[in-house]
């Protein structure tokens, strides 16, 4: 502080600008807020394998983003890297303005860290290890609480390796936001619990979120994404492939979703066949998913979709079941990630 | 579960603890950690008992005890070996369990750090090794061991030198190898250093050159020094020896240790 006065106005400010203040004033300007994250021309290689290969994204302040991607994209290693666990063998990585590696002392306390692999101490009773870690701070989050909000209490005397999967995800929650963090980074936080346990995790993501928290979690679940995220970030082989909000993603062309399950298997050229006659040039898009299923997908009013039981009729094709949407984050992550398992 | 709690959470107010704290906190986190475990007392405690009560109690095991009362040959070798299961394979064990279990790691990212997560486990150690020289040296006292208190802080200093060793050693093999081959060499190295490395059983009754070559290792080295701290004085090749392998065994850990 005297060190900053010292300096005068300009170093104050420029100090500010490298992350050390929320919001400030430089000029009776307001300079945008420093991003809780912020990874640039990110590379990271295991044995000569590229595992994250000049991933560059931004995490905003006071807000919730979702490092979207499926098994081995390289959510965890990026995540690890802003977590300061791992180096980082080109590009940089910046957490609240700060280098996770290099200024670790100040940045360890303002960031709370859920591991995917828990690393809890497992044979701790589960009470003891949220207290241990609330002694790391100074102005830690009141036990009891946190403890009450998460449905730890049960268990508060249990030992860590007798926990189900979904109760140690949710000590591990606890031990990630007892310091009162600026930034959490939560590895797949709702991997292995049960859907109550899922609904108050993310009640409790939303509350921290509205309090000023910024929260960067990874996931494969499309739903946790859509409920929670401000911002997605979709990765796959180590790049982003695209980033934007949920809203932003599902928009645009193909907005409406009909899928039709079919009495009996669609004939060969059946997809081209119904686009013909649906017409409009690109408009639509028109798959066989399944032998027995059809996915339409573009304007689809009363009369389009009219048109495609008019065909499936004179293909004497019974529909067995039939349903209509919005297009889902899940249909943009498949489109570009593919349907093949990994 | 039970219905989410309503009302505001709290908004971020990061601070570390004070380092002191921290530490505070560790040693005690980690301590409970010892004293819980039944195999950690097990080779802490209790086998250093036995080793004086068989050794220096009775006449069982033919030791050449130079002229000396059994018992001042016996109780700084068994503390030599209680300095070893504490540093050593107390420690190798359980760093390399909350290894496999990511538990360095998750504390590393806590305002605990690494260093004060290694501190935490170093202050463990030494809290160990109090009550392991109470338990040991009144165990001793017992059988007759009538030691000078001017011996026993000699004694102290060449404990804190094969801390630093058996710690270190400790540390290298805990970060560099799986569990399952840490606990069983942590085990094995213990015994083996213990019988035939000079700890427990003065060097000078080995055969032909075995004593110095046991005594260049940091079991002979430690055996050696302790003995000499009650009888006369500590050897500066001892203190030499163990200085060397801290130095050795600190610096190949610092080159190779992996947290996960």
């Amino acid at each position: 502080m005297t060190d900053a006065s010292r300096r005068g106005p300009v170093a104050q400010s420029t100090r500010a600008c490298r992350g050390t203040d929320l919001t400030f004033v430089l000029d009776s300007v307001t300079v945008p807020t420093t991003p809780a994250v912020q990874v640039t021309d990110l590379v990271k290689k295991y044995d000569g394998v590229t595992v994250v290969d000049s991933l560059s994204l931004t995490a905003a302040a006071g807000s919730v983003t979702a490092v979207l991607g499926p098994n081995g994209a390289g959510k965890t290693t990026t995540i690890e890297c802003c977590e300061g666990l791992r180096i980082p063998d080109a590009g940089t990585v910046r957490v609240l303005g700060l280098d996770p590696r290099t200024d670790a002392p100040q940045l360890r306390p303002r960031v709370g860290v859920m591991l995917q692999d828990s690393g809890l101490p497992a044979q701790k009773r589960s009470g003891e290890v949220l207290r241990h870690v609330a002694r790391m701070h100074r102005d830690p989050w009141d036990v009891p609480d946190l403890e009450e909000r998460l449905g730890l209490g049960s268990f508060a005397t249990t030992t860590v390796r007798r926990l189900s999967g979904g109760q140690r995800q949710r000590l591990a929650l606890a031990c990630a936001l007892v310091g009162r963090p600026e930034v959490v980074f939560l590895d797949e936080p709702s991997a292995g619990m049960d859907p109550q346990s899922r609904l108050a995790v993310w009640d409790l993501v939303r509350s921290l979120r509205d309090v000023g928290t910024s929260i960067i979690l990874t996931t494969h679940l499309m739903d946790e994404a859509a409920e929670l995220a401000d911002d997605v970030v979709v990765v796959d082989h180590g790049r982003v492939i695209a980033q934007g909000t949920p809203a932003e993603l599902t928009a645009g062309p193909g907005d409406q979703v009909a899928t039709f399950e079919l009495g009996a298997p669609l004939p060969p050229d059946a997809d081209a066949r119904l686009r013909d006659r649906l017409g409009d040039g690109g408009a639509w898009s028109v798959d066989a998913t399944e032998t027995t299923r059809l996915r339409v997908a573009g304007p689809l009013d009363p009369a389009a979709l009219a048109t495609v039981l008019a065909w499936c009729a004179d293909d004497g094709l019974l529909v067995t079941r039939f349903d209509l949407g919005r297009r889902t984050l899940e249909d943009f992550f498949l489109d570009l990630t593919g349907r093949s398992m990994r | 579960m039970s219905a989410p709690t309503p009302g505001s959470v709290p908004a971020p107010a990061p601070a570390a603890a004070p380092a002191s704290a921290r530490l505070r906190a560790q040693t005690s986190f980690e301590i409970a950690s010892i004293f819980r475990n039944g195999e950690q007392v097990m080779v802490t405690l209790l086998l250093p008992l036995i080793a004086l009560v068989v050794l220096g109690g009775t006449d069982v095991v033919d030791i050449d005890l130079g002229g000396r009362a059994r018992i001042d040959v016996v109780a700084p070798g068994v503390l030599a070996l209680a300095v070893m299961a504490a540093a050593f394979t107390s420690q190798a064990i359980a760093t390399s369990f909350d290894r496999r279990g990511g538990v360095l790691r998750l504390m590393a990212t806590t305002p605990l750090g690494r260093l004060g997560l290694l501190g935490g486990k170093v202050a463990a150690v030494l809290v160990l090794q109090v009550v392991q020289a109470v338990v040991v040296g009144g165990g001793a006292v017992l059988l007759g061991w009538r030691p000078e208190v001017p011996d026993l802080l000699v004694a102290l200093a060449v404990g804190a030198l094969g801390t630093a060793v058996f710690t270190s050693f400790a540390m290298l093999l805990a970060g560099t190898l799986r569990f399952e081959a840490v606990l069983a060499l942590a085990n094995l190295l213990l015994v083996v250093l213990t019988l035939v490395g000079g700890a427990l059983v003065p060097t000078a009754s080995f055969p032909g050159v075995t004593g110095e070559i046991a005594r260049l290792l940091p079991s002979g080295a430690l055996g050696e020094g302790m003995r000499g701290a009650f009888d006369g004085g500590v050897a500066l090749r001892d203190v030499l020896t163990l200085a060397v392998w801290t130095v050795g065994l600190g610096w190949a850990t610092s080159r190779t240790f992996r947290w996960s």
